[in-house]
């Protein structure tokens, strides 16, 4: 095996008295996809939202490329605390791409100018050469004749295709996904997965959170059931949307599947 | 003399009583506009400031700026305009001119408004916004600058400007400090002519076109600093 | 600063202050109501169909909240009198100065809790078989007053701060006792920063009160 990517240990999250994440590790691989599905409320989106710090994980580590992130403390108490500078994470989250629910495209921004904002503001590109990458990346997701509409002239798809665009203009080493069609209209969802396809072909390394089990079977090298707050069955597609071991996971799948022809 | 005892059916409007002292009002109105822009403006600087304290992370600035906040909003501006004029000049012994007097009143009060509308702007923000923001790894301060500072900017307009006509209105109030302000020309000039109907009623017109076509000015730029909606 | 604080003029004279007090409340009181009731009826002329109901209506509005409520009441002391042949006490005038103005700001706060209305709420209350009176009754004007309930309160705290401008008429409230006060025992600072103070007891607990309100308006309860 190679060296992971990323690599989480032992990854905890509470909110106030309620433990969310119980102890979570993973390794990703480059290249690999992995769709993590679960019920409302197992902490999926929190797990996703832990690994570049959108929430700052209660306890465990995270590394990236080998390198762990934060430094570690011992508190007066004789416990020990990771403390992290934002500056490091600032970093962290410049390598780590984020596709949110809601899109969150900057509404005073055009399109083009919310795709080129992070390599202006943060990486330091000049205009023009921010302008080329957005622009590769806008006729990539299809969007390259709308660069001057703003985003409530769009459609939800459009939208959620403009906030890809701009997470893949930063290249990203990882790409996370957290549930980026479960606020869109049905017939839009298409688009939005097929965009994610093209970055699929492409080999990226992408964590995907989804109720799409349809195009998880499809999509990933590796799908996670996500149940209270613990990894209860990991495998491929296959194993584990297929012929699930665990009860849970059946019991899952079976309420997913009530209506399905 | 006033006739009181007829009605309005007969009684005749007589401007040129007041219009032959046109150059006092104009003298009024002037004052009455540089009370409100100077008022305006240290009120936002005052404003933007208790904000940011409101902001703070710290409770004992964010508990200090709160009450001295409540406290302006909780009180008549009269009261601020006596006290200032009447009572702090005694307190440090010191001489207050009615427009000083006024000025303090008036920026005080509407700073703990506009701060208000600062942090409410702010707040509005949607936490997705910020949080895309970091997530492209931009700094807390990049993030503010870049994303949350224009959206919250063009949220507040409309009620700066109101609380901004709300200020110009009570400017009125400096009158009562003998401030030759547009309606203290007025009381001057019914004490001439004797002619209150008139005067009264062209100093609220006068009023009436000032915020009018300040208004008029808002809306313009009201709608150039949200053109994305 | 080497003042000499006497707070005794205050003391000694706290009966006229609450004489003053007693005036304030009446004035908010009649003028917070009456200011109410009629806002209602030029909302209702307001959002008419008639041009000769609700272009008045706008007017009169626009008038009243454009122009400084001083100059008001100022206008209904020395100016009305002259338009009804009748003189006015300072009172009567500042209720009608005061009564007016705040029907102005309510009317606008009862015409956008209306339109405000989205109409799914009829339709709802249409398809399950409402009557229209029943719906207006039953659906529309709960979630209206809902709806109204935070900027009405607010205004009748604003009614309360606006009376202290009846003593710029020596209409004998609060604020006028306290300013005879000042310049009888010459006093100024002891008695402005008290009359402050009585201010913001009076109007800080209805400003709490009002937000409380909003809060528990938004939750929907």
């Amino acid at each position: 095996m190679n060296k992971p990517i990323l690599s989480v240990t032992d990854l905890h999250k509470s909110f106030g008295p309620q433990h969310v994440l119980k102890g979570i590790s993973l390794d990703v691989q480059a290249g690999e996809r992995i769709a993590i599905i679960g019920g409302s409320g197992s902490g999926k989106s929190t797990f996703l939202r832990c690994i570049n710090f959108m929430e700052m994980p209660s306890q465990g580590r995270i590394a990236l490329d080998g390198h762990s992130l934060g430094s570690v403390k011992q508190t007066r108490a004789g416990e020990t605390r990771v403390n992290y500078a934002e500056r490091e994470l600032c970093q962290v989250r410049a390598r780590v791409g984020m596709v949110f629910q809601q899109f969150n495209l900057f509404p005073h921004m055009t399109v083009l100018e919310n795709v080129m904002e992070g390599l202006v503001t943060v990486k330091r590109a000049a205009k023009t050469e921010a302008r080329e990458v957005a622009l590769s990346q806008l006729t990539k997701v299809g969007l390259s004749n709308r660069l001057d509409a703003y985003p409530s002239q769009l459609s939800g798809g459009q939208q959620q295709r403009v906030a890809i665009a701009r997470a893949l203009a930063m290249e990203p080493e990882i790409i996370l996904f957290d549930e980026p069609t479960s606020s869109l209209d049905p017939e839009l969802v298409g688009e939005v997965l097929r965009s994610i396809r093209v970055l699929a072909d492409e080999g990226r390394t992408m964590l995907l959170v989804t109720h799409e089990l349809g195009f998880a079977y499809h999509f990933a090298t590796k799908v996670i059931f996500l149940a209270d707050g613990v990894f209860h069955e990991v495998g491929t597609p296959e194993e584990v949307l297929k012929e699930p071991k665990q009860q849970k996971t059946k019991e899952f799948l079976r309420r997913f599947n009530e209506f399905a022809f | 003399m006033v006739r009181v005892g007829g009605t309005l059916v007969n009684y005749i409007w007589d401007f040129s009583a007041v219009f032959s002292h046109a150059d006092l009002l104009i003298l009024g109105l002037r004052n009455t506009v540089l009370l409100a822009i100077v008022s305006i403006a240290i009120g936002l600087a005052v404003g933007l400031a208790l904000a940011a304290l409101l902001l703070c992370q710290y409770r004992v600035p964010r508990y200090a700026a709160l009450a001295f906040v409540e406290f302006y909003r909780s009180t008549p501006p009269i009261v601020h305009f006596f006290w200032f004029y009447f009572a702090l000049p005694v307190l440090f012994n010191i001489e207050m001119s009615p427009f000083a007097a006024a000025v303090l009143a008036l920026s005080t009060q509407s700073s703990a408004f506009y701060a208000e509308v600062f942090r409410g702007g702010i707040l509005s923000i949607e936490r997705g916004q910020r949080e895309a923001g970091s997530a492209l790894g931009m700094t807390k301060a990049q993030a503010m600058r870049r994303v949350v500072l224009p959206q919250a900017v063009a949220r507040m307009i409309a009620p700066l400007v109101e609380r901004s006509f709300e200020l110009t209105k009570t400017t009125a109030l400096a009158s009562t400090l003998a401030f030759a302000d547009l309606l203290y020309q007025a009381m001057m000039i019914n004490s001439e002519t004797f002619r209150p109907l008139e005067v009264y009623t062209l100093v609220a017109l006068m009023y009436l076109i000032l915020l009018t076509f300040a208004s008029a000015l808002a809306r313009i730029g009201e709608r150039r600093a949200a053109r994305w909606r | 600063m080497d003042y000499q604080f006497d707070f005794s003029v205050v003391t000694q004279n706290f009966g006229a202050l609450l004489q003053g007090l007693l005036v304030t409340a009446e004035l908010w009181v009649i003028c917070a109501a009456g200011g109410a009731t009629l806002g209602v009826c030029i909302a209702l002329a307001r959002l008419s169909p008639r041009r000769w109901l609700s272009l008045p209506s706008l007017v009169y509005v626009q008038l009243f909240r454009n122009t400084p409520v001083l100059i008001q009441l100022i206008w209904f002391y020395y100016a009305f009198p002259i338009v009804v042949g009748q003189q006015l006490t300072p009172f009567v005038a500042v209720v009608l100065g005061l009564g007016l103005n705040t029907s102005a700001y309510c009317a606008e706060i009862f015409r956008g809790g209306i339109i405000s209305l989205t109409r799914g709420q009829w339709e709802g209350a249409k398809a399950i078989g409402m009557s229209q009176s029943m719906a207006l009754r039953r659906v529309i004007m709960p979630q209206v007053f809902r709806r109204m309930l935070p900027a009405l309160t607010n205004r009748v705290i604003e009614v309360g701060k606006m009376s202290s401008l009846a003593s710029v008429l020596s209409v004998p409230e609060l604020m006028y006792q306290g300013r005879l006060l000042s310049s009888t025992f010459y006093r100024p600072f002891e008695v402005i920063t008290t009359l402050a103070i009585i201010y913001f007891l009076l109007i800080f607990p209805s400003g709490l009160f009002s937000r409380w309100l909003e809060v528990r308006m938004a939750r929907g309860k």
